[in-house]
């Protein structure tokens, strides 16, 4: 057994009391996934078992759940929504909260403090908040009901916190790199896809997980936004489901499982860059 | 590492600050403008959808806004803020929402805590246990608000059932048609689902927890509680003052449960501030006076989030 280190932070000090941590871990970490365990049990488990009395494990599993959801219920096409939705918003949020915290990273010029107060005062601003001058603004714009519309909507609520998040991240990287790729004559947008962007992957990782899940996850906005079932995102498409007919609970858990899927592969991919990224980061 | 790189580049430094003196005036004017030219498709889609609806909303809030074409919009003053002090459902939710905040956010704020002090020395497989912990973040609000909706359903939901084995109460509670259980099941799920990210965070900040401390008071024969209460809570204060903020505005922005949970029924009591304030705009299609809602929830964060600015700039400092 490891020596204990006096430098340790846990709550538990210096003794490493491993088996009680790993027993209070354990309980942890099933409470969090027990829930979701669980409905992808009820997803496997026929309309029946689901009405009736509780049961934890299904007497006849089947597949067909997710067969109903898939095409008779049009998932296939919410998931290529959402797909679309989610990748667009972070593409274009990664790009340029990456442009603008290096502007801030990086330079000294009239208006930074007050530009940057200003995005920082926006986190204040709950997407919900906004949701009646911006259907109004979408109204005008011919942007409703259009995911076009929705990914704007998505991209300037995600900027403020990562513009903000990675600002710290590109300052902590010695301006020297940089100053060296210059005198070979490369442009500062050179400089920021070659130089600092790959310096920065762990972050950018954290911030495309984040803009990822909140794109993919959106509900309030997309629910006010989109009328049209053909342009439905997947969690419009769920609570529609359940609107039609609550009795069908066996292909909506399905369609959650196939909701929920994608986002804990985008977040198990990062989780390994989260921590680095995280404290190398403005929060520290 | 990092430093001696740095040292090593020194000369480098100097030979381009040689060569930028040199260059011209029109070079110059490039580099000024620079920044600009890098905050500007940042900065115009953040005007556009976030700062001008902002002040758009404020201006809606003094009409008796119609979204029907050709309807006529009557300037009404301030008439829209007073109905606000008159209107009991608003009384309501204003309390549903201090309660949210009152709920929710210390027990994140304990349990996320506890979880990254248990989880912050060595511990066997301990990147499954933070991934555990956290998806529950990253999970799509319809999906939990459901599955908890099934959990805690009358019919088949296991809370009845857990309930009857261990009380011996059979009767079924329908947990989320009454006030205080449906509220009691909104703020289950939205702990649940709110502890990983605070949990991330302490993670983090404990990373940051000057050692040089930590070493110093345990020499000095100080006991463990003593070392998190004097040592570890104190470093961690920039990091608690952001998830409280964030946490309270993110509780003061509850909709998705209400909607899909309770609908915000029975009878409107269990309304959310911007639960009632969507019913308003998109239901009763009373906007001008949803948007003076709004605009008043929008000034009460703001004044919160200054605060927040001014705090954490006194501790960067």
């Amino acid at each position: 057994m490891a020596k204990p280190a006096l430098s340790s932070t846990g709550l538990f000090g210096t003794r490493p009391k491993t088996r009680l941590r790993l027993a209070i871990a354990l309980v942890l970490a099933l409470l969090s996934v027990g829930p979701l365990i669980y409905m992808v049990i009820l997803s496997f488990q026929s309309n029946n078992d689901i009405q009736g009395d509780t049961v934890l494990l299904p007497t006849h599993p089947t597949t067909s759940n997710y067969v109903v959801a898939w095409t008779e219920n049009s998932f296939g096409h919410y998931f290529a929504n959402s797909f679309l939705v989610a990748v667009a918003t972070v593409v274009i949020t990664v790009s340029l909260s990456s442009l603008a915290a290096f502007a801030f990273a990086r330079y000294k010029f009239p208006g930074r403090e007050l530009i940057f107060y200003s995005f920082l005062a926006s986190l204040a601003i709950p997407p919900v908040l906004l949701i009646i001058p911006q259907f109004l603004l979408m109204d005008r714009l011919h942007l409703v009901d259009s995911l076009v519309g929705l990914v704007f909507l998505y991209v300037s609520a995600n900027l403020p916190f990562m513009i903000f998040f990675l600002r710290g991240f590109f300052a902590a990287i010695p301006r020297e790199y940089e100053e060296a790729f210059r005198l070979d004559g490369a442009s500062t947008l050179r400089v920021i896809v070659r130089l600092i962007a790959p310096l920065s992957l762990p972050a950018l990782a954290l911030v495309s997980m984040f803009t990822f899940s909140m794109a993919w996850d959106e509900f309030p906005l997309a629910l006010t936004m989109l009328n049209t079932p053909s342009h439905f995102t997947l969690p419009i498409g769920l609570s529609d489901f359940i609107g039609a007919h609550t009795t069908f609970w066996g292909p909506f858990f399905a369609g959650s499982v196939i909701a929920t899927v994608p986002v804990v592969i985008v977040f198990v991919v990062t989780q390994r860059w989260s921590r680095r990224g995280i404290s190398l980061g403005g929060l520290r | 590492m990092t430093t001696t790189t740095t040292l090593e580049r020194r000369p480098a430094v100097v030979s381009l600050g040689a060569a930028s003196r040199r260059s011209g005036r029109s070079q110059r004017a490039r580099r000024k403008a620079t920044p600009y030219l890098l905050l500007l498709p940042a900065f115009a889609l953040y005007a556009i959808f976030t700062a001008y609806p902002v002040f758009r909303q404020f201006e809606i809030s003094f009409f008796n806004w119609h979204i029907f074409p050709g309807a006529s919009n009557p300037f009404v003053g301030w008439s829209n803020y007073t109905k606000i002090f008159d209107d009991p459902i608003v009384r309501t939710a204003v309390w549903n929402s201090f309660l949210w905040i009152v709920v929710t956010v210390p027990l994140q704020i304990a349990i996320g805590l506890f979880a990254a002090g248990t989880l912050a020395d060595r511990l066997p497989a301990s990147a499954l246990w933070r991934a555990a912990i956290y998806i529950p973040v990253v999970t799509s609000p319809v999906v939990v608000a459901w599955v908890f909706s099934y959990l805690f359903a009358s019919q088949g939901g296991i809370a009845n059932s857990v309930l009857a084995v261990f009380t011996g109460h059979r009767e079924a509670i329908d947990w989320t048609a009454q006030t205080w259980t449906g509220n009691m099941v909104m703020w289950l799920l939205t702990t649940w689902k709110g502890v990983g990210w605070s949990f991330i965070i302490f993670v983090a900040a404990l990373d940051g927890v000057p050692r040089e401390l930590l070493e110093a008071a345990r020499i000095d024969g100080a006991s463990e509680p003593r070392v998190w209460r004097s040592v570890v809570i104190p470093s961690l204060r920039a990091a608690i003052t952001f998830v409280t903020v964030l946490l309270v505005i993110g509780a003061a922005q509850t909709f998705s449960q209400v909607y899909l949970v309770t609908s915000g029924g029975p009878y409107n009591s269990t309304q959310t501030l911007m639960s009632y304030m969507r019913q308003l705009a998109f239901i009763n299609f009373s906007f001008g006076y949803a948007a003076a809602l709004a605009s008043l929830v929008a000034l009460v964060l703001f004044g919160f989030s200054w605060a927040e600015i001014y705090v954490l700039r006194q501790q960067e400092l």
